[in-house]
């Protein structure tokens, strides 16, 4: 079996003087990404299985908070319904900047299986999403492949802060 | 989104105007006990709760209204979804109310199979109330061992239909595919281990736990009265001391010629309904290992044989005309059920799981209503919740067992 | 001029209808094999007039009147020991016939025999509550309520359960379409951002399988990312990221000489 070794001077940057200031704040955001528990459905049986155990979401740095203003990731797993999507909205815009979103589910991405009345068709209608995750419920593997695609994308922002922010890059 | 202003206040200070100067705390639709969509509007008094109101519905997706434009055969891997934490008990309360109305009976190895994982079923659900109700109450180790536990029931329901968490194993008619080759061993492994774990990890840890019994203890008090006129089955009514499980009651599958005993707890609290949950799955581990037998006895016969409503093998839709002529209309069209109505009351690990179908001879159901156990055990809360503090508002509410999917549907 | 499609029962039809298929029934047997039942039956006669009754699937099927309801469960309850009501729902049989069947699902503990009451209500009717009696009547009428739109009399809190309380329409009615009408589609757009936002956000994507081959909002393709929301109707530039952080050891090539000599 091959080894891998994480090259840490190319896109994740080193703690050290040598690389610049966005690598440095880059890499601290990415690899502390506390996720807001946003477990709606049954993808949330999954993001908790992912924390769990077998496929410990610990070792990537993330602490399930369950207050919007301590947390960074907003994991959406689970059927949004409309009567929540007020709620949705709500937390999302109490979350401090810079924040993500990452849409875990069938459900979330588009509605899923669920092309009914009370559905919102794709969570990114309400919220701007980042990461989409297929799956119904996709597996926990999935999931944290999903955070390390997040991170990667973490890490090739730019660290100005006035500049990432969601009012300038998305339309809502 | 609310503006507030001085005539249009937020709803929750809305009580503080008021002289007896109840605090309304709003337990949000979205909140780190890992229930789901609950919304609990509390009055408190201080610490102690004057009035709780439940809000559901966050999570309604009109899962009965997309029953009556769906084939039956189509509408079964949406019955996973309605308590995801035990799909196959879903997909099994559903399979068999259609095959009641169709008047049709499973051979015996999909009964054995069918038994088998209903009863994996049951202990996986009963792991996941461990694991969340000791996360709410405080434990926080014992929901990653029993998730571990969870982990380990999962591989063997991977390794039977490929999925973790959705089953849909079970089908009208039968199940679909037989036991893979080494899942009675690992199956055995699993009992033996989880059996061991029940003794000296679970119980060890927390049943004469001095703090475990504090906070159980007379939380979330439900009397038989309460219970049966509630509408509470399953744990809840047998933690108030009345004896009904319908696997004995009104058997069906195997379950008639199993011998397995209920656990009944005449405490009427938190506890009692704690230990009933430990000790099913002891009962369940006994039960999978009665049905073993019976499924090395039986022959390889998984679906039944109804022509009319059920499609044959694939062996023989492979090789056969007139076997793949009818499976190619009960697929585009749908089967054609009898006219009439049906409800068959199922034990799910939650309670009483049924599926009250009204069938008008078309491939669509007419009308599908799932009775969800627990619906009326959040309904219940309205009534257990008053006069309890609000740490205990947390555990009465993990100590139900709700599972979001099944209250709004 | 479009074909008129009738609205009385706008659900899903099946692919192809038979034209000459008689569908059989359930079968059903008269109420005279089993002991219960029997009596049961002669004690509801006694109180309420019963217009029909029979054995389905091992069950009694009782058809009443809709203002006998609370007599007849108040008898069940009280002299009968069907301690639990289990269920109560409806039948939506507007386009048919113009009345709702109503139906009250009991379960009697100690001789595990469980039977079923059911009503017919016209459209507008309400029916008496039963929550004095049964308390699951609470949630149960609350969601008959809301989905069909049938009031239940003298209910402590006769208000929407699982639809949001402004919602309009009742949803499992027959003439209410399964994807929502008009009001439910920009029900979650209005109330967060207001009425501007609906073409902001445009209208929802109910087609299951729409693949949009320009959406640079959603979607990015590897090796030719381009910036949020731009035009690419003209093709995209090829970009050099490194997607994997990771090298491969070669193990080939020692970095260490332990001899010296070599």
């Amino acid at each position: 079996m091959a080894q891998h070794q994480v090259n840490y001077a190319s896109a994740a940057g080193l703690p050290v003087a040598l690389t610049s200031v966005d690598k440095l704040i880059n890499w601290g955001r990415s690899n502390s990404l506390w996720p807001m528990t946003y477990g709606l459905a049954c993808c949330a049986i999954e993001m908790m299985a992912t924390g769990a155990s077998r496929y410990d979401f610990d070792r990537m740095g993330t602490i399930f908070r369950a207050s919007p203003r301590q947390s960074d990731v907003m994991i959406l797993a689970g059927t949004l319904s409309k009567k929540h999507a007020e709620f949705t909205r709500r937390l999302y815009d109490q979350m401090m900047e810079p924040k993500w979103v990452i849409s875990m589910g069938s459900c979330a991405n588009t509605g899923g299986m669920f092309n009914t009345y009370s559905t919102v068709q794709g969570v990114d209608r309400i919220v701007p999403v980042d990461i989409y995750l297929p799956g119904c419920a996709p597996r926990p593997e999935t999931l944290q492949y999903a955070l390390m695609m997040l991170q990667k994308k973490i890490r090739r922002e730019s660290a100005d802060m006035n500049k990432n922010t969601k009012q300038n890059l998305r339309m809502l | 989104m609310q503006q507030p202003n001085k005539l249009v206040p937020f709803f929750e200070n809305l009580n503080f105007e008021r002289d007896d100067n109840t605090m309304v705390v709003n337990f949000g639709p979205q909140h780190p006990s890992a229930h789901g969509q609950l919304r609990l509007m509390l009055e408190l008094d201080g610490e102690r709760v004057v009035k709780a109101h439940p809000d559901i519905g966050y999570l309604h997706r009109g899962i009965e209204k997309m029953a009556e434009n769906m084939t039956y055969n189509e509408f079964l891997p949406t019955t996973d979804r309605l308590d995801y934490i035990a799909s196959t008990a879903n997909n099994y309360a559903y399979a068999i109310a259609v095959e009641k109305l169709l008047g049709i009976e499973a051979p015996r190895r999909a009964q054995a199979i069918r038994t088998m994982l209903l009863e994996l079923n049951r202990i996986i659900s009963h792991l996941f109330f461990i694991a969340t109700h000791a996360l709410d109450v405080g434990a926080m180790s014992v929901f990653l061992y029993a998730f571990r536990e969870r982990e380990f029931a999962m591989d063997l329901m991977e390794d039977y239909c490929g999925a973790r968490l959705t089953h849909s194993s079970v089908r009208i008619g039968g199940v679909p595919l037989d036991l893979p080759e080494n899942w009675i061993a690992d199956m055995y492994a699993f009992l033996d281990k989880l059996e061991h774990e029940l003794e000296h990890t679970y119980e060890a840890l927390l049943t004469e736990n001095r703090i475990w019994k504090m906070r159980l203890e007379d939380v979330g008090v439900i009397n038989a009265e309460d219970a049966l006129s509630w509408g509470c089955t399953g744990p809840i009514l047998r933690g108030a001391g009345v004896q009904y499980d319908i696997r004995k009651e009104e058997p069906y599958e195997l379950y008639g010629e199993l011998d397995f005993d209920i656990p009944v707890s005449d405490r009427n609290d938190s506890y009692g309904r704690y230990m009933i949950h430990i000790e099913e799955m002891r009962q369940s581990s006994r039960i999978i290992k009665q049905v073993v037998p019976i499924y090395k006895k039986s022959e390889a016969q998984l679906m039944a044989h109804a022509p009319q409503y059920i499609s044959a093998p694939k062996e023989e839709i492979m090789t056969q005309n007139y076997a793949l002529m009818q499976h190619f209309v009960l697929v585009t069209q749908g089967m054609r059920p009898p006219k009439g109505e049906v409800y068959v009351p199922t034990e799910s690990p939650k309670g009483e799981l049924g599926f009250y179908i009204k069938s008008e001879g078309e491939p669509y159901a007419y009308r599908l209503k799932c009775r969800a156990p627990s619906f009326y055990h959040t309904g219940i809360l309205q009534k257990v919740l008053v006069g309890t503090y609000l740490a205990d508002v947390v555990t009465m509410i993990s100590s139900s067992n709700i599972v979001f999917g099944e209250v709004d549907r | 001029m479009r074909k008129y499609t009738p609205k009385e029962n706008v659900q899903g039809k099946a692919y192809y209808t038979d034209r000459f298929w008689v569908a059989p029934s359930v079968p059903r047997s008269e109420v005279t094999e089993d002991a219960h039942f029997v009596k049961l039956l002669e004690k509801i006669k006694q109180h309420v007039g019963v217009k029909d009754a029979y054995v389905q699937i091992g069950q009694m099927i009782v058809h009443i009147n809709p203002e006998d309801n609370f007599t007849t469960l108040k008898l069940l309850k009280e002299q009968c020991d069907y301690a639990m009501c289990s269920e109560i729902s409806a039948v939506d049989y507007l386009a048919q016939d113009g009345e709702f069947e109503v139906f009250y699902q009991m379960l009697n503990l100690k001789k595990a025999k469980r039977v079923r009451i059911v009503t017919r209500l016209k459209e507008g009717q309400a029916i008496e509550s039963v929550e004095p009696l049964y308390h699951s009547a609470n949630f149960a009428e609350r969601e008959m309520y809301d989905m069909f739109g049938i009031v239940a009399n003298n209910h402590p809190f006769m208000k929407r359960i699982l639809m949001p309380d402004d919602w309009e329409g009742h949803p499992l009615l027959k003439t209410y379409p399964l994807q929502g009408d008009e009001a439910a589609s920009w029900y979650e757009v209005d109330k967060i951002f207001g009425k501007e936002y609906r073409d902001v956000i445009g209208p929802e994507n109910r087609d299951p399988s729409r693949i949009d081959r320009y959406d640079t909002k959603r979607f990015s393709r590897v090796g030719y990312e381009v910036p949020f929301d731009a035009d690419i109707s003209e093709g995209e530039k090829e970009t050099a990221i490194e997607y994997s952080e990771t090298l491969l050891v070669n193990y080939n090539k020692s970095s260490k000489q332990l001899d010296e000599r070599r």
